[in-house]
């Protein structure tokens, strides 16, 4: 009897240790939304919902592709300053109106949107080759990246705005359907490919294996520097289609206009509860952690709060995530 | 202050220990162990894996200390609690892995931690150098105390650690494997300061497999078996075939398993995989290997005989060189383990940490080896578990329950698990490292059967153990290394555990 109740309790212990950096998000979140709920009557309708959405939908492209880099336990610092570099790089390839004193070359719109595209590509690329070809670690090597991309965001727009960019960007970057932004619809489909191809492929699963333990990986025969290479590549290339929706979402393609994004990315998908060591969390844990993120900043300018304390406390929000986030590492590991 | 009478009238031993016992939860390691170092002396530890002799110089070093029986430093009775107590005592010892820091110049690593201060509070480097130069100059070497400690020679890094050890006041030296990295010039010089050394007055204890070396500088032999003093005697009476014969004791030769073996090596076999002069510039030195189909190849050697960087070598993980591996005829250039999981080579390292995955099911475990063959592009976790189910019940891993987390199961059901990747397609080769390395008897038993059958179905397969019970139990020829080359091969024949090692 005695003994049956002890497995039940450890039983149930695994499982809390198991399940904390999932858990953990969710209360969060409810807990943030009733309180607002209550704090602000013009904080919980449909509209304001909508709003929520759109004001995360370019954090979660960039944040699906981090997803993947952050569960092979690698880091990418350079997601913001990609995405602006290729936010200008679209609109750089487009005819500016006369008043915009910028030397582009403008294309027609299919192929500025592929050249574009190949230079996300080209960022991605030389990231992992950095990583895995010389061995520069991801911190330092996404650092210069991160460096690189705002220098080519500074030398294609000198300080200037440019305001246009190929039709198809504009629809999907500013265009709704149904009432819906395309952003929105843009950023669910890349958090429902990004989770089918964590959870249901090949690709996937070394990437988890990956991140879990590295060296039994490559024991294993799993290509490991083919792994990390590839979710260098797509990180960049999700910063990538971020940025040119971004430009078109704010309606300007200018230099810094990506600032928040770094971090918001980095904390929606540690606070989402995907593990900082890698090989556990998921595009699951990303939403949560999006959208905890994304109640979080639009409640606070529904509560009146002084626009100064909302930076401390998204700082204090990711700092308890972090703890959670150790913390669930460690009962793990203490197993 | 030296004393000058090894072993003379009255003066007490440098060392003594008598009646010492340790064991390690409720199982003996050492018995009733006597010991006695004289000043002026060196005195040659040898025995078997397992035998007691790190464990007794453990207990000497301060490392261990909850022991039974009487240890005295120079006649007087001590019980060291620490590592620290023992060096403040005068015992300092010399590891196989040198604990130097090879950024920092020789001066800095003689001083570590102990670096003499100017008057103002800075470093001293004048006399640290000059200190240094000194110490070092006194054993008969030529060595720039600024020099970085990384680009000097292994041979000489050990020396600059050994000289450490002498300034730190050190009369009781213990030197642990010290010849296993050193080349045959380095192990002349290496003596020639040990002989240096003695002649001072300190006693030398010095722990070795190779035969050769300990009977060549030795004044004393100590041979352990089985946790127990077999035999203390005079170098200069004692035969390479003594020391062998009181280490594997007598009497047992044939009688237990993996004693000995009859070697079935058939040259008319088809030879799957060759290697051909495999240098990795540090621990390969021209080794060249067959490996046949349907046959165990044994690979034997001490600790550090670069058997664990040639099982990386033919598993991509080590580049190599120089050397060409052929596979079924075709030359193989690997640039990763994928590359040679995909040419048909299956590898389980010596630690199974290394290749498994604590976390995950039993199940995922098991098929990170062989999706791409079970999935085109989705996942079938239900043809994984099935594929699992198979294996747990082949291997009898217990318990049968492919989604049971890795890390729940015992070592020797681990061991089994890390096995069962490279079985569900069988690889072409199958390269195992200390295959049954701390498993029970019922395990071990399992393994070396599922290794036969496999082998019986036509793979070729490389068994690398330290332990010749393990090579003699499995193996149909067996390679011995020593330092990073091929010593001896034996194909046919009877063969003893002596014989094995005699060669390395």
């Amino acid at each position: 009897m005695e003994a049956t109740a002890d497995k039940n309790q450890s039983r149930l212990r695994h499982l809390l240790t198991e399940q904390l950096r999932n858990i953990a998000p969710v209360f969060t979140l409810l807990a943030l939304i009733i309180f607002f709920t209550v704090a602000s009557p013009s904080f919980f309708s449909v509209v304001n919902f909508m709003n929520i959405l759109s004001q995360i939908s370019i954090t979660a492209i960039i944040a699906v592709g981090l997803t993947y880099v952050i569960l092979t336990s690698e880091i990418d610092l350079s997601v913001a300053a990609v995405a602006n570099a290729i936010g200008i790089t679209v609109a750089f390839f487009t005819v500016q109106p006369d008043y915009v004193n910028i030397a582009n070359v403008p294309m027609p719109g299919v192929i500025a949107i592929v050249l574009t595209l190949l230079s996300a590509l080209a960022f991605g690329l030389i990231t992992a080759f950095g990583i895995t070809w010389i061995g520069i670690p991801s911190f330092i090597m996404t650092l210069a990246i991160m460096q690189i991309a705002n220098g080519v965001s500074a030398l294609l727009v000198r300080g200037q705005i440019a305001y246009t960019y190929p039709d198809l960007v504009t629809v999907l970057g500013s265009g709704s359907v149904f009432g819906i932004r395309w952003t929105i619809i843009v950023a669910i489909l890349f958090l429902l490919v990004g989770h089918l191809v964590l959870s249901h492929t090949r690709f996937g699963r070394y990437i988890y294996m990956t991140g879990g333990n590295r060296e039994a990986a490559e024991y294993s025969g799993v290509n490991v520097k083919r792994i990390i290479a590839s979710v260098m590549i797509i990180s960049a290339m999700c910063s990538g289609i971020a940025g040119m929706l971004a430009v078109a979402y704010f309606g300007s393609a200018q230099q810094n206009q990506f600032d928040t994004y770094l971090l918001d990315a980095i904390a929606a998908v540690v606070v989402g509860g995907t593990s900082l060591f890698g090989g556990r969390g998921g595009i699951g844990n990303t939403i949560i952690g999006l959208l905890v993120l994304g109640v979080l900043n639009n409640g606070l300018d529904h509560v009146q709060i002084d626009s100064f304390l909302k930076i401390l406390i998204r700082g204090l929000i990711l700092l308890s995530a972090l703890i959670i986030n150790v913390y669930a590492q460690r009962l793990k590991d203490s197993e | 202050m030296s004393d000058h009478s090894p072993g003379g009238g009255g003066s007490p031993p440098l060392l003594q220990l008598t009646n010492v016992s340790k064991s390690f939860g409720g199982i003996a390691a050492l018995k009733d162990v006597d010991f006695t170092l004289e000043a002026g002396e060196i005195h040659g530890l040898v025995g078997e894996n397992g035998a007691g002799k790190s464990t007794t110089m453990k207990i000497i070093a301060g490392v261990y200390h909850d022991y039974d029986g009487e240890m005295r430093v120079e006649g007087k009775p001590v019980h060291f609690r620490s590592a620290r107590d023992a060096l403040a005592a005068g015992i300092g010892m010399v590891h196989q892995e040198l604990s130097v820091v090879p950024e920092l110049t020789v001066a800095e690593n003689v001083f570590l931690g102990v670096q003499p201060i100017t008057k103002f509070g800075t470093v001293d480097w004048p006399r640290i150098n000059a200190e240094a130069s000194r110490l070092i100059g006194s054993l008969g070497l030529d060595i720039d105390p600024t020099t970085r400690m990384g680009s000097l020679p292994v041979g000489l890094q050990q020396l600059v650690e050994l000289s450490r050890v002498l300034f730190s006041g050190a009369r009781i030296i213990i030197l642990d494997e010290p010849t296993s990295a050193l080349s045959a010039p380095e192990v002349k010089r290496l003596f020639d300061v040990l002989r240096k050394i003695k002649g001072e007055g300190r006693g030398i204890v010095f722990i070795s497999h190779f035969l050769d070396d300990v009977l060549e500088i030795s004044d004393k032999i100590t041979v352990f078996r089985n946790g127990k003093k077999v035999i203390t005697e005079a170098a200069s009476v004692l035969t390479k075939n003594d020391v062998i014969s009181h280490m594997i004791g007598r009497g047992s030769v044939g009688m237990h398993m993996g004693e000995s073996a009859t070697l079935k090596g058939d040259d008319s076999k088809q030879v799957t995989l060759t290697a051909e002069h495999m240098s990795d510039g540090k621990y390969l030195h021209d080794v060249s290997l067959k490996l046949r189909s349907g046959e165990i190849t044994g690979v034997y050697g001490f600790m550090g005989c670069g058997q664990v960087e040639l099982a990386r070598a033919l598993f991509g993980k080590l580049k190599l060189k120089r050397g060409n591996i052929t596979l079924d005829g075709k030359p193989l250039r690997f640039r990763s383990t994928a590359a040679a999981r995909g040419a048909g080579i299956a590898f389980v390292p010596e630690n199974r940490r290394m290749m498994l995955f604590r976390g995950e099911p039993v199940f995922k475990n098991i098929s990170i080896s062989i999706l791409d063959r079970i999935h085109r592009l989705l996942l079938k976790p239900a043809a994984e578990r099935k594929i699992a189910e198979r294996h747990t019940a082949d291997l009898q891993i217990r318990p049968p329950k492919p989604d049971m987390l890795l890390g729940s199961l015992s070592g020797g059901n681990q061991q089994k698990v890390a096995l069962a990747k490279w079985l569900t397609h069988l690889p072409k080769v199958l390269i195992l490292s200390e295959p049954t390395r701390g498993m029970d008897v019922g395990a071990k038993e399992d393994v070396i059967r599922i290794v036969k059958s496999l082998r019986d179905r036509g793979v070729a397969i490389l068994v690398l153990s330290t332990e010749p019970e393990t090579v003699l139990t499995l193996a149909d020829r067996i390679t011995v290394l020593r330092k990073g080359a091929v010593a001896e091969e034996f194909n046919t024949g009877l063969i003893h555990k002596a014989d094995l090692l005699a060669a390395a």
